[in-house]
């Protein structure tokens, strides 16, 4: 079958594509520029070819952060991505009851990030923080301010607790988008509840969960405004993930050209495993 | 296998009914033979799918019992009542390969493997899916689906009925012809019961023994097709059956004679009218002959039907009836009398076929 041509596209895509090349495309260009020149202020700049990135790859620093990275987003997947499927699985269909557990679902998402660090940092002091106080009390020693393990936790929680509404919006529109004629049919040919979710539920989630893990990954793998507020990276460098890692050497040592380098890797490095998990997530797609 | 009984049901799907319209399905008592092809007919909102669901266990009656061979099965789930449905859209495991599919309602009982195996070969033979059992179940197209459905339905061979929810609704026209005498095919080399909900009265004709037409909630005649063509215990029933439906004309009873104006009409059950209530003659269009005498009218408009054509008179009080004349046939062109079929012209009152039932 031959495709009408249509031109005229174009003209209705072309506000956002200048948008687009105004507040991404212009700003990224101006991060290659730096990426690839050494500068000691008073603006002179001076072509130094490939030699950032090959010091940023090489850097045992990038590794660390990148190896912290990679583990706090995969820890925050394996949690959130299930954990919101058991919600979204145990959410009333019908009823009063459905509204207040949305409203209460989309709670932490409205929050700001800055406020949910502080909140959570001020909630997990061990001297007067709700829960840094009583798991004291109840004969843990948690400091999450010096120790690493500590540290992790409360940062694996807090975005647990800030992101696993968002997981369970999306998996619930993909449940109650699936017509009772499935669960009927699966009545009837004698299906355990198991068999179920694992051939009816499961397979019409599958389009929403690829985009909650999507979003959670691209999120997460971006995230710095919490464990910023939080703990600041530390207790020693023990929380610096990559975009905290990024702040530090763009902002905190001037060093634009390594942290344009270190930004386009990190650029290429969510892109190639975005593309990586849609490929995985859609592949038997018709 | 199994005798169905349904023993004075009727559901609300309110919780307090109290006028006859909450009812979704009125007073219903029948029994639905094992072995035989059933359809339940109706417009939309009729209550045909409730009555279903009702059946299948997928809705619990308000009201009444629903028996198999004799047990109460009225609250016992779609399992425990080892029945089958096919439904309005195709329902299939989307994961699954064709024969997975099939296999899945032996597999979820626990049936050895090499009996799924043959019992899959043979129902994807009968339903024409064999080359596809390989594939991707969400590759086929809807009617290659609703076959996956059907054959789902069938596989299990001791199942007490298979029901069918408006199966064709999404199936191409030329191929719903193809998969109806499939059905039809199927029911004859299974001898299962098969139940039927359709408000296609083409779809309910051809394929049922016995037509169970439902009106508002409850049922207006059950039948032979030839039965609701020939005797419609009720104007709706000549109505919704046949196109064009029956012809109605307001009459009056001299006596014995049925009189339309000044014209008598010789009627088929004229000694069973029973004074009172609103009386009309029914005549079904293929019943009525352009003639030297009989009921005068005016011809306004001739409509080709194809292999026929369909005239439309009116006679001198303003009513409409049509009669079918072949194509070689002569339509007079403006004023003629016409005849009816004395076997097959009743009257009715207050809708009811009079002498019968709710008309007596």
């Amino acid at each position: 079958m031959r495709k009408t041509v249509n031109q005229r596209a174009w003209l209705f895509i072309l506000p956002v594509l200048v948008l687009v090349a105004f507040n991404a495309i212009l700003p990224l260009m101006t991060v290659v520029n730096y990426s690839v020149q050494e500068t000691f202020g008073n603006n002179e700049f001076f072509w130094a070819g490939l030699i950032w990135f090959e010091q940023v790859i090489g850097s045992p620093r990038f590794h660390d952060s990148l190896i912290r990275q990679l583990i706090f987003t995969f820890s925050i997947l394996a949690i959130e991505i299930p954990l919101g499927v058991i919600i979204a699985l145990a959410m009333p269909r019908k009823g009063v009851w459905v509204s207040v557990c949305l409203v209460l679902m989309a709670l932490p998402l409205l929050i700001p990030w800055n406020v949910v660090g502080a909140m959570w940092n001020i909630f997990a002091l061990p001297d007067i923080g709700l829960m840094g106080y009583t798991l004291n009390a109840i004969g843990f020693d948690f400091n999450f301010t010096r120790q690493i393990g500590d540290a992790w936790f409360t940062l694996l929680l807090m975005d647990v607790w800030h992101w696993t509404s968002l997981v369970v919006l999306l998996a619930y529109a993909g449940l109650v988008s699936i017509p009772d004629a499935y669960y009927q049919a699966a009545r009837i040919d004698g299906a355990s509840s198991w068999a179920i979710f694992r051939y009816i539920q499961l397979p019409k989630m599958k389009r929403v969960l690829t985009i909650a893990v999507l979003l959670r990954f691209m999120d997460s793998f971006n995230i710095y405004t919490e464990p910023f507020v939080l703990t600041g990276g530390g207790p020693g460098n023990s929380t610096t993930l990559l975009s905290i890692d990024l702040v530090k050497i763009a902002l905190g040592q001037f060093d634009l050209g390594p942290a344009a380098a270190m930004s386009l890797i990190y650029f290429l490095i969510i892109l190639l495993l975005s593309w990586v998990f849609y490929t995985l997530m859609m592949r038997n797609e018709e | 296998m199994a005798r169905i009984t349904l023993d004075n049901l009727g559901h609300a799907y309110m919780p307090n009914p109290v006028n006859p319209a909450d009812w979704a399905l009125q007073q219903l008592d029948f029994e639905f033979d094992d072995g035989g092809a059933y359809a339940l007919l109706g417009p939309s909102g009729c209550g045909k799918t409730t009555l279903l669901n009702i059946i299948s266990g997928l809705l619990v009656p308000s009201r009444g019992r629903v028996l198999f061979d004799g047990e109460d099965m009225t609250t016992r789930d779609p399992t425990a009542r080892n029945i089958a449905q096919v439904f309005q859209f195709p329902v299939i495991y989307d994961t699954m390969t064709v024969r997975q599919n099939l296999a899945f309602p032996l597999r979820n009982r626990g049936v050895p493997a090499a009996e799924i195996e043959a019992r899959v070969s043979e129902i994807a033979e009968m339903t024409d899916l064999t080359e596809m059992l390989d594939r991707r179940a969400s590759g086929l197209t809807a009617d290659g689906k609703q076959k996956i459905s059907l054959g789902r339905g069938l596989v299990r061979d001791d199942v007490n009925v298979i029901m069918f929810d408006e199966p064709l609704t999404v199936i191409d026209p030329h191929l719903k012809w193809q998969l109806r005498s499939k059905l039809k095919e199927l029911h004859r080399r299974i001898d299962r019961t098969m139940i039927y909900v359709t408000h296609d009265q083409i779809e309910a004709l051809t394929f049922a023994d016995r037509v169970v037409l439902m009106k508002d909630g409850g049922v207006v005649q059950i039948g032979t097709p030839v039965e609701l063509f020939e005797r419609p215990a009720h104007t709706f029933v000549g109505h919704f059956i046949g196109s064009p439906g029956m012809n109605l004309l307001p009459c009056i009873m001299a006596g014995d004679t049925a009189m339309i104006g000044d014209t008598p009409i010789a009627v088929a059950n004229a000694a069973s009218v029973k004074p009172g209530g609103a009386l009309e003659i029914g005549i079904r269009p293929e019943f009525v002959r352009f003639a030297d005498s009989g009921l005068p009218v005016q011809v306004t408009r001739v409509m080709n039907a194809g292999r026929y054509r369909i005239v439309e008179t009116v006679t001198q009080t303003g009513e409409t009836v049509k009669l079918l004349a072949s194509n070689e046939d002569e339509v007079p062109s403006e004023a003629t009398r016409l005849s009816f079929d004395p076997a097959f012209t009743r009257v009715y009152r207050d809708g009811w076929l009079a002498g019968e039932g709710r008309g007596a």
